[in-house]
């Protein structure tokens, strides 16, 4: 399967063309390039999951892993060495598939969205930039190349959300976007470092081969601070999935990186990069689930406080962008949890398999959500739910697709999201009550705030309009049909015949108690949302006032970017940089001026001893005889 | 003749017929002819060693050697092995570069610039200790002059300061390499041989590795001897920052290597805890002193201070993975801040000020700068598919080799600069390149000329070669390090 190496080199080509061509390529025939190569792009992955699909399970009766290219790329110690290759095994296909098909509908809606804009040709270079990352990043061989490409993702992520490169919002959310997971990948790197250095390999084939024995022999001995080395390397691991999963407390770039163009919120901040971490966790996951089990409960944790934490601060927010990307960070939780409750093999990795079906179904819907919402920004001219209500009648197709992708998140059957939410649920509550109560509770606040985003936008009253807002040009709502389409059929896919956590297939069905549980908290939601927005009311009002703490509490986003400003601001820039930058101008080289003002001074003194006047010489020249005299005798 | 010798004999020639040029034109054809022919030379020396090495195992080769001033000894001997080979590789682009990089300057200031030339060259293909120093020296003088003559702000303080924090560090050098001549008992200054005797008593290796690595030191910014960089740096003209923050720092790191490590290989293991720390502190002082400049070439000084400390924290590490991750951070950091400055030279040359928060929206005025400055941030902060990503790693999985705490403990310490110099690297880019226009004056700039650019995109190119395809480089290196990591895993 060689050409599966197209996949990912059709893109940076692309990339190189445009990045390069830019000035002479007019902005029409950039994009249509980009959007061409991106088609071949998905037509090669398509045919490669459908190649390794139909190939079915190897002789042990699990689906093989492929390494369809590789070459060796750098060479550290005899031991280490980075590899660029393919690697093709259930989830990575997957992914192809994910990425290549939200890349292509994005590629094929800027076109409508994008137009006009200043910079176009940049634009469409910078999306097959990302998509070359974020390709190489999920076919990765081993810990390393992910790496790579999750530092290149990062750098693409930075360069479309400040794509609008003249406005200070735009500008500081794509430096925050940076820093915030460069900080996280801090820990990534010491993850990798500790990983390899015991292993000795960066080689996913051999770190998590046969129940992840070489690193459970490997690292089982040391201990740091307390806790074993396994414990430390995957942790840190974490911390870099959490940066770029936009876990709390590392969540706070992705609200804000909805600065960047609403298409680039759909592909990167939405579908692909944010999914990153999971997959990390989820490619990694023998050896947490063998070598690290203590990691894994944290992981449970922390994604079961934030989905709950991202889903009460997406009920406040104003900003259309904004609920959208908190509901994502509360999604992502979700996967997180899935697979923090997994097992290993057959029915207990349900999670898992729960993790990578709900990765895959939202990538669809939340991407159809982002898009949507682009498609009224583009009417309205606004983020702000403000300014939008009554627009069902203006813009039939974005409200459809819409409807499909609310029904589809708040896990309502036969719509996708139902069915991995349900596994999920079903998965949390045969391993931990607590977090199954939790994850109800957010499943239940989901429905309620995207309905309350559906109403608000779509019914309540009309605004007075200036234009009358009609639907988006045939360009962007060809994609939103797609993925509606796709919203409402991915469910029914047998996904745990296809990925799971040994890569035996085995048979899910739908555990009817829970799915019911479901549905139920999810309706109930939706009607809550009825009652409170469909129809203009004051009682959304009256309710924010009776609970203002929260609410205010809730909208500034439980003043968590406060904190993160408090520390960078305040204490590294101005309680470290600021004295090391003082203490270098003045002690320092303070010392070192010091040095040369005291040598002038004592040459200065010293030099009145040259005073001409053979007197004065004399009475020297006897004291020095006086002093060797007195010296010899007493020596 | 040898052709290492052409080396040094080109410079020598074109300041010969700089001193006969009577116009602008004139001048400038002869530096650029006199330093193209010089990177050709380079590659040429690179290609011949390349394929020398296949046929020999020597440990340097295009070796000659003359007996100069025989009383002490003193031979020119010269020879290469890979390390000098990159090294000097690296000073032939970042020379010529550099040459396009101050197209305006005076006949005078090009015939320094080649004195200049002459010892870089000089020193990295020198086997002699004395001739070694010797070229060191001619190396380091010009300096005085480019900045006190041709530089701007505080010139001859920073001139000043510069010179003699250098010439401090060479008497330093001075006493050490009497004293390995005279505690070894040798009667050769050559290195190789001098190393293969290995005859320094311990008592005196201990403090003639001190002086040389300080001394050394001096020039690859070691903490706390580093502060001629940042005035330095910042009064002097372009294409001299280019060449001293991208060649000259290295001969620091180069000789460090070359003489305080491979000759008195017992004290660097015994002592290199002491200059780790100094390192390490070096590396992260220079990284947060970074982030609060506003002085773009204050700045990228910090920065500099930061990187090349890790140049010398690598090598501290004395084994193979991370010497190697020295050199590529050495060609990383040459090529890297030899492109900043020439860019920061661009924009100051138009604008007239490097202070970050006078200027904004650079990336309408002047599209090509611009970017080219977003891709040196993004190499300085060690993007993948830049020079600066292949060598950072290979230092932390060098040092991280090593299975003491202290040793692992400075590793992640040093590794906590990746996150601060992207704090830095990007504040600038926002500030200075992003936004609105903040000086309406500098709508009329015009963006980089011809010749501005072909420095620029030969020093990207170079950094993308690198970054793309790392192996070549460790290709030329192969076993040079063979020699000195035999003579350390004695103990």
């Amino acid at each position: 399967m060689g050409y599966t190496v197209y996949i990912i080199l059709i893109p940076m080509l692309m990339f190189l063309f445009l990045g390069l061509g830019s000035k002479w390529l007019a902005p029409r025939v950039a994009g249509l390039f980009g959007t061409l190569g991106m088609g071949v792009s998905a037509a090669l992955a398509y045919l490669t999951a459908w190649n390794y699909f139909a190939a079915g399970v190897a002789a042990d009766g699990a689906y093989p892993t492929v390494t369809a290219w590789s070459v060796e790329w750098l060479r550290f110690t005899d031991r280490l060495h980075i590899d660029m290759g393919v690697l093709l095994d259930p989830i990575s296909v997957m992914m192809l598939v994910v990425i290549t098909t939200v890349s292509l509908m994005v590629h094929i809606y800027s076109f409508g969205y994008m137009k006009g804009e200043r910079g176009f040709q940049r634009y469409y270079a910078f999306l097959s930039l990302f998509s070359f990352s974020m390709l190489g990043l999920v076919v990765a061989t081993n810990i390393f190349q992910m790496y790579i490409f999750w530092e290149l993702v990062g750098a693409s992520s930075y360069l479309l959300i400040g794509f609008y490169y003249t406005r200070p919002a735009a500008i500081a959310a794509s430096k925050k976007a940076f820093i915030v997971t460069r900080f996280a990948d801090l820990g990534f790197l010491i993850g990798i470092l500790i990983l390899s250095y015991f292993t000795g390999t960066f080689d996913f084939g051999l770190l998590t081969a046969d129940d992840a024995s070489l690193a459970v022999t490997s690292l089982a001995g040391s201990s740091f601070l307390g806790l074993s080395a396994a414990t430390w390397a995957m942790a840190l691991l974490f911390m870099g999935a959490a940066g770029k999963s936009a876990m709390f407390p590392l969540h706070i770039w992705l609200p804000d990186a909805m600065e960047g163009p609403t298409p680039v919120s759909a592909l990167i901040h939405a579908a692909t990069m944010v999914v990153a971490g999971v997959y990390l966790v989820a490619r990694m996951f023998p050896l947490y689930y063998f070598a690290a089990p203590d990691v894994l409960t944290l992981i449970t944790y922390v994604g079961a406080f934030t989905a709950l934490f991202a889903a009460l601060i997406a009920i406040t927010q104003t900003d259309i962008k904004r609920v959208l990307a908190f509901s994502t960070i509360s999604q992502i939780a979700y996967m997180m949890v899935a697979l923090g409750v997994s097992g290993m093999g057959g029915h207990a990795g349900e999670g898992y398999t729960a993790s990578m079906f709900h990765l895959f179904t939202h990538a669809f819907f939340k991407a159809l959500l982002f898009l949507g919402a682009g498609s009224v920004i583009h009417a309205v001219h606004s983020n702000e739910m403000e300014a939008m209500g009554g627009l069902r009648r203006y813009m039939p197709v974005t409200h459809w697709t819409f409807l499909i992708a609310c029904l589809a998140i708040s896990g309502i059957p036969p719509f996708s999201g139902f069915f991995s939410k349900d596994e999920i649920l079903s998965a949390a509550f045969g391993h931990d009550k607590v977090v199954f109560a939790v994850l109800l509770l957010v499943a239940g606040l989901t429905a309620f705030y995207m309905f309350r985003l559906y109403y608000r936008i779509f019914w309540s009253e009309d605004r007075a309009y200036e234009k009358k807002p009609h639907d988006a040009p045939a360009t962007m709502l060809v994609p939103l049909v797609i993925l509606a389409l796709l919203s409402v059929t991915t469910g029914w896919l047998p996904f745990s015949e296809l990925v799971s956590s040994d890569a035996v297939p085995y048979a899910l069905g739908i555990n009817w108690w829970i799915a019911a549980g479901g549905i139920l908290v999810s309706l109930a939601g939706i009607a809550v949302a009825t009652r409170l927005y469909c129809r203009a009311n004051d009682l959304p009002a009256r309710l924010a006032a009776k609970w203002a703490g929260f609410w205010r509490a809730a909208s500034h986003r439980f003043y968590i970017d406060q904190a993160w400003l408090f520390v960078t601001k305040k204490i590294i820039f101005r309680c470290v940089s600021t004295p090391v930058a003082w203490f270098d101008r003045h002690a320092i080289d303070g010392g070192i001026s010091g040095l040369g003002t005291g040598t002038e001074r004592v040459s200065e003194s010293i030099k009145k001893m040259q005073s001409g006047r053979v007197q004065t010489y004399a009475t020297f020249f006897m004291w020095g005889v006086l002093i060797i005299v007195v010296c010899v005798f007493i020596f | 003749m040898n052709i290492l010798s052409i080396l040094v004999i080109i410079p020598l020639l074109t300041l010969l017929a700089l001193f006969v040029s009577r116009n602008q034109r004139y001048v400038r054809t002869v530096a650029v002819a006199g330093f193209g022919l010089q990177l050709i030379c380079a590659v040429v020396v690179a290609v011949q060693f390349l394929q020398l090495r296949s046929v020999s195992d020597e440990a340097m080769l295009l070796f000659s050697d003359t007996v100069w001033y025989a009383p002490f000894n003193i031979h020119y001997t010269v020879g290469v092995d890979g390390i000098s080979v990159l090294m000097i590789l690296l000073s032939a682009v970042v020379a010529f570069a550099g040459v396009f990089s101050s197209w305006n300057m005076e006949r005078d200031f090009f015939a320094w610039y080649s004195l200049l030339s002459i010892g870089v060259f000089g020193y990295f293909i020198s086997l002699d200790l004395f001739t070694m120093f010797m070229f060191y020296e001619i190396a380091l003088i010009p300096m005085f002059l480019l900045i006190g003559v041709w530089g701007t702000g505080r010139k001859v303080y920073a001139a000043t300061k510069l010179t003699l924090m250098l010439m401090g560090g060479s008497a330093l050098l001075l006493t050490g390499i009497l004293g390995i001549y005279f505690t070894s008992g040798a009667t050769t200054m050559n290195i190789m041989e001098l190393a293969r005797m290995d005859s320094i008593p311990m008592h005196h290796q201990y403090w003639i590795f001190c002086l040389t690595f300080i001394g050394f030191g001096v020039l690859g910014a070691l903490f706390p001897f580093h502060t001629w960089s940042p005035d330095g740096h910042a009064s002097a003209p372009t294409s001299v920052s280019m060449l001293h923050a991208g060649v000259l720092m290295k001969l620091g790191g180069y000789g460090c290597f070359r003489v305080a490590i491979f000759l008195m290989p017992q004290a660097a293991h015994e002592l290199s805890w002491i200059f780790l720390i100094l390192t390490g502190i070096g590396v992260v002082y220079g990284a947060y002193g970074a982030v609060v400049q506003t002085d773009l070439k204050y700045m990228n000084a910090y920065s500099s201070v930061s990187h090349c400390g890790l140049v010398l924290f690598a090598i501290l590490m004395l084994n193979q993975t991370a010497m190697t991750g020295a050199v590529l951070q050495m060609l990383s950091h040459g090529l890297m801040t030899a492109l900043f400055f020439s860019l920061i030279g661009m924009i100051y040359g138009r604008t007239h000020t490097r202070d970050i928060r006078e200027m904004g929206g650079m990336m309408r005025i002047m599209p090509f700068a611009s970017v080219c400055y977003v891709i040196a941030g993004f190499a300085s902060l060690g993007l993948p598919g830049f020079s600066g990503f292949v060598a950072e790693m290979t230092i932390f999985i060098g040092s991280f080799e090593h299975a003491d705490l202290f040793r692992r403990v400075l590793t992640i310490l040093a590794t906590t600069t990746i996150v601060v110099t992207a704090v830095y690297i990007l504040r600038t880019v926002g500030k200075v390149f992003y936004g609105e226009v903040q000086n309406p004056a500098h709508l009329q700039l015009d963006d980089a000329h011809w010749y501005e650019r072909l420095s620029a995109v030969a020093l990207i190119a170079c950094i993308v070669a690198i970054g793309v395809w790392p192996s070549a480089v460790q290709g030329i290196l192969y076993d040079s390090f063979a020699p000195v990591v035999e003579h350390l895993n004695i103990f």
